[in-house]
Order: structure tokens, then sequence, then C-alpha cells
């Protein structure tokens, strides 16, 4: 046997390594090309916004309406309704999105975690202009006596100050078709991450005497926070930018305001562009695309928060 | 409190599976046992049929008796929760809770059923178990720092104070040592040794020197064939056991003729 003959592989090796590094490298380049290209979107979007809404940041005052002098005392009851509303719909779906979650992993037997997570995806296929029909006829008439009943006895309470609203499309009814339609993204992502708790750090847990529940909050909820964050932040982001379910169910105008069962409640910014869009004069355009931006940059702002916190949770683990 | 183990005719099932069968055995108080024999002979499954952590399995279930001095473990009304607290186990692969500090670690055991303890209890509890478990001097002016950051013998020797910081009637140990280092290995087993004046410790160990070591009392278990079920092939003291064993088969498994 011959010990040099190592250095050079033999023939059939070295083509197949060729191929493989070509499938690599196609690989790669694509996986690049998608990511540029996601980035490329962004940045375009971005700069349309850039280029159509600086003109709409001082425009003649009346295009602002409601006797506002300046954009942003136009745009800011806009952000704080988008804002208001949202934070409604996530107090809203967390808890439950949650709950199923847990349900989903560490609960329910087999056969009946799989229908249940199957249910809740399929809630992420409804188009949204369904959950603003249904949100709009259905759900405001089935709510009506609630409303009526927190306008009689929780009126001290001023999300509830009222008066109620006769016929029930509410900011809360809004809140709650949003928080249904956000509630699948968070659910999902959640449920993945319990899922994949170390098997090492539930056993762990249950070997020193733990019931299920201080197992969930000794080992899953501990391993599960920074993912559950992120599915939350999605869950927010979509329910930022959702338009259908806040303009088809309650009226809304431009107002700094708590009540949430009133006649009208604060206006979202999405809804403020789709409620005008269409008979938008040049000026008036530009006045919405900027508010399209100014809703944009919060929505960056938002993740890059969530971003910034899952990576300080990830370090902390590191250590 | 150590309490002794009388085990009768127990078979261990996953779903249709039997993986054990017809074991029976006495786990004396105070003292080791040691389990050795061919690697997938249920062992394992053995171990956490004592302390009812082979139920968390989806369709894992026993057959037989486990009596733990007296009570009989798998009696409808025994809690397997509370089963758990007083029989403790530590694991092949060291598993501190990772969001949490050493001093946390240790009482985690204590902190569940939102038991309080004032501080001065808390910090009693830490440094006892601690240094039962050989750590404290290594650690004591660290507490604060999470439990991941210590070396793998260190973490196994910090699950061993969580375990033993909640007192447990038994310590169930399973290949503790698999994932150390020599020196590490050493250090848990000197530990063993001095734990077992107050605990009745359960060691699976694939390691026969170590069971040698160790142990008081030794079981080896086999296997009749692949796919059957292990089973319980000799009980005796580790004296008998690595110098005139009962059976052939055992006599084969310690002089490294097969497995
Ligand atoms: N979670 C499980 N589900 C099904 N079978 C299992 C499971 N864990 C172990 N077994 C089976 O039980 C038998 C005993 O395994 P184990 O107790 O881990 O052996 P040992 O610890 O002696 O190596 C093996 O046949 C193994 O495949
Ligand atoms: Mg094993």
């Amino acid at each position: 046997m011959s010990t040099g003959s190592s250095l050079t592989p033999p023939p059939a090796v070295s083509a197949r390594r060729g191929r493989l590094a070509l499938g690599d490298r196609v690989f790669a380049a694509s996986a690049r090309g998608a990511g540029l290209l996601i980035l490329l979107a962004l940045a375009g979007v971005f700069v349309f916004l850039l280029i159509q809404g600086i003109p709409g940041l001082s425009v003649d005052p009346k295009e602002y309406g409601q006797g506002f002098e300046t954009f942003w005392q136009y745009v800011g009851p806009l952000l704080f309704g988008t804002i208001f509303i949202s934070l409604l719909a996530l107090i809203v779906a967390v808890p439950f999105a949650l709950a199923v979650a847990l349900f989903i992993s560490h609960y329910a037997p087999r056969r009946l975690a799989t229908p249940v997570a199957y249910v809740i995806d399929l809630l992420a296929a409804v188009p949204s202009v369904v959950f603003g029909l249904w949100g709009g006829r259905a759900l405001s008439q089935a709510l009506k006596p609630v409303i009526n009943w927190l306008g009689d006895y929780l009126n001290w309470i001023p999300l509830f100050k009222g008066p109620a609203s006769p016929n029930g499309q509410t900011a809360l009814t809004a809140a709650l078709v949003l928080g249904v339609m956000i509630l699948p993204i968070i659910t999902a992502i959640s449920r993945e991450v319990f899922a994949q708790t170390p098997r090492l750090n539930e056993e762990a847990a249950i070997g020193l005497g733990a019931t299920r529940w201080e197992v969930i909050r000794l080992a899953v909820l501990p391993y599960a926070k920074s993912g559950v964050i992120a599915g939350i932040m999605l869950g927010l982001g979509r329910a930022l930018g959702e338009t259908m379910a806040v303009t088809m169910v309650y009226s809304s105008s431009p107002k700094y305001m708590l009540n949430i069962i009133g006649d009208t409640s604060p206006q979202t910014i999405a809804a403020n562009i789709a409620n005008n869009y269409a008979e938008a004069s040049a000026d008036k355009q530009h006045v919405l695309i900027a508010a399209g931006l100014v809703l944009f940059a919060f929505t960056f702002v938002v993740n890059f928060i969530a971003r910034w916190a899952i990576g300080r949770g990830e370090r902390k683990l590191a250590r | 409190m150590a309490k002794s183990i009388d085990v009768q005719d127990l078979d261990i099932f996953y779903g249709d599976f039997k993986a054990v069968e017809g074991v029976s055995m006495t786990i004396k108080a105070k003292s080791v046992t040691a389990f050795i024999g061919p690697s997938g002979c249920g062992k394992s499954t053995f171990l956490r049929s004592l302390n009812r952590m082979h139920e968390v399995i989806p369709g894992a279930r026993v057959e037989g008796k486990v009596m733990v001095d007296g009570m009989s473990l798998y009696d409808p009304i025994v809690d397997p929760v509370e089963v758990r607290r007083r029989i403790g186990m530590v694991f092949q692969r060291p598993n501190p809770f990772p969001t949490m500090s050493i001093y946390e670690n240790v009482l985690a055991g204590n902190r569940l059923n939102n038991k309080r303890m004032p501080k001065s209890e808390a910090d009693d509890v830490v440094e006892k178990s601690l240094r039962g478990a050989n750590l404290w001097n290594e650690v004591k002016d660290r507490l604060g720092k999470p439990g991941m950051g210590l070396s793998g013998g260190q973490q196994q020797r910090l699950c061993i104070a969580r375990a033993i910081a909640v007192e447990p009637e038994v310590l169930l140990m399973d290949e503790p040592c698999s994932a150390l280092d020599p020196i590490s290995t050493a250090a848990v087993e000197d530990l063993i040794h001095d734990l077992k004046s107050s605990y009745t410790i359960v060691i699976v160990t694939h390691n026969m020197q170590q069971a040698a070591r160790v142990s008081d009392d030794t079981g080896f278990f086999n296997l009749k064939a692949a796919g059957k079920p292990g089973h319980l092939v000799e009980f005796n003291p580790t004296k008998q056991m690595f110098t005139n064993p009962d059976s052939p088969d055992t006599e084969a498994y310690i002089s490294g003729r097969f497995g």
C-alpha cells in the first residue's frame, strides 16, 4: 500500500464534490438573491412613501381638515388611534393565544391538539373583508347587550364612558375582530416555541415534582419568552396595518379619546387612508401617503425594539 | 429520611411494547445500589419507574408493585407529583434551568408549590445543599451568576444540590457521570460516597469500575434477545457480584466477554 496516494482523492469522489459545490453555489446565490430582492422591495416602498409623502408635510392646512394647522396635529390623533386599537386587540388576543398554544403543546391529547391547531391556522386564511363584514354585521349585533351593560355599570372606567352606541358598531367590536385576526399568528408561533422546549429542561422540572403548570412556568415559559415576544410583535404588526376590520366595523374620527363603546371612536391611520383616498385631491393624496410613511416608520420601530428585546433575552441565555 | 424500596414483579411498558419484565428486588435504605447492563436493556426505564417519571411519556405504564417504606407507589390515591418531590432524580446530562442563577437553581424545588421561605432560611438551604454537593467553595462568590456558566461537572453537582435541597427520601441517578470528564467524575463519585450516610441512592452506570467503586449492591440487567423485554439477571452485594456472581451471564458481562 502506498501512503502517497491519499493526497489525491479518487476521481469519483472529486467529481461528486464538484457537483455538490455547484449545487451549493446555486443555492447560496438564490438565497442571497431572494434576500436582496426583499430588501430592495422594502427600500422601494420606503422611497415611494418618502418621495410622495414629503410634500404632504407642508400643504395648505385646509387639506388636513378638522381645523388642524400642521401635519403633526393631523397625524397625532391617527397615530394614537392606531396604537390604541392595536393594543386593545393585543389585550384581547395575547392571553387567549398563549392559552390555546399551551393547550395544544402541553395539555391536549394528541387527537384533540391537531384539529384545534388546524382550526386556528384556518382563521389566518380568512380574508380581512370577511372579518370586516362579520364584525360590522354579526358581532356588533351580538355585542349590543354587552356594550349597553358596560355603558350602564362600568361607565366610571374611561374606556366605557359611553353613551353606549345603539348599533353595537364600536371600537370595542373592532378590537375584538382584530384580536381574532391576529390570534392565529401569535398562537402558531407560540405553540412552535413551546413545543421546542428541550426535553432536558422539562424533565428537570418534572423530576423535582413540578405540577404541569409549574413545569410550564419553570421550563417552558423562560425558554419560549423571546419566541413568544416575536409572535406578539408580528401580531401587533398585522394589527397596526389592518384596514378592513377597522374601517368596516365602526365610524371613526381623528380624535384623542378613550371611549371605545360610543358612536364614534379614534381613527387609525389605515382607516383614514382607506376612507379618504378615493376622492382625495393631489395634495390630500400626499398627506395620506405621509400618514402611511408615519405608520411605516412606527411599525419599523416596533419591530426594531422587538428584535432588540429578543436579542437581549438570547444573550442572557447564552451567558 | 432515607427509605428502602421494595419492588415486586414489575413489568414496564411503552404502549404495547414491554420494555422490562418481571423485576423484583429490595433496595436498602442508606446504601448505594447500582444497575449495570448493556444499553437498551431497560436500566433507565426501570429507574424512572421508581419515582413515576416513566408515566409522563404518552402511553407509558407499569404493572406490579413498588413499595417505598411500606407505602405502595402506584396506589391510585398516591399523587405522582408528590412522589417525585420525595424521590429526587439526577439525569444523564446536567440540566440546570438556563434562565436561573446558581442560587435560584438550588432553590427551584423548594420554591415549587409557591412555598415562601424567609431569606435567611433560603440562604441556609443554598449553602447546605451546595456544601452537600461539594460545590460551595467553587461557587460561593458567584451565587447570582447563571447556572449555565459553570463547567459540565459543576453543573451536574449543581443539579445534585438542587435535588438534595428538598431533602428527598431517595436519590435516583441515571448515568450521572457519562457526560463528565474523569476529574469531575471523581468529584461526583466522592459525593455519592458522602451522600450515602443520609440518602438512599440508586445509580445507573455503564461503567463497571464505577459500580464496583461506589455501590453496596448491584443489579445486572440484560436482554434475552433483541426485541425482547429487559430483565434482572442478578441482584447481589457488589463484592459478591464482582468476585463470585451467581449467574454465568453476569460473569460473562463483567469479564467483558459481551455487551
Ligand atoms: N420513550 C420511549 N418510547 C418507546 N420506547 C422507549 C422509550 N425509551 C426507551 N424505550 C425502549 O425501552 C428499552 C429500554 O430502554 P432504556 O431504559 O433507555 O435502556 P438503558 O437505559 O438500559 O440503555 C429500549 O428498547 C428502548 O428502545
Ligand atoms: Mg439509559
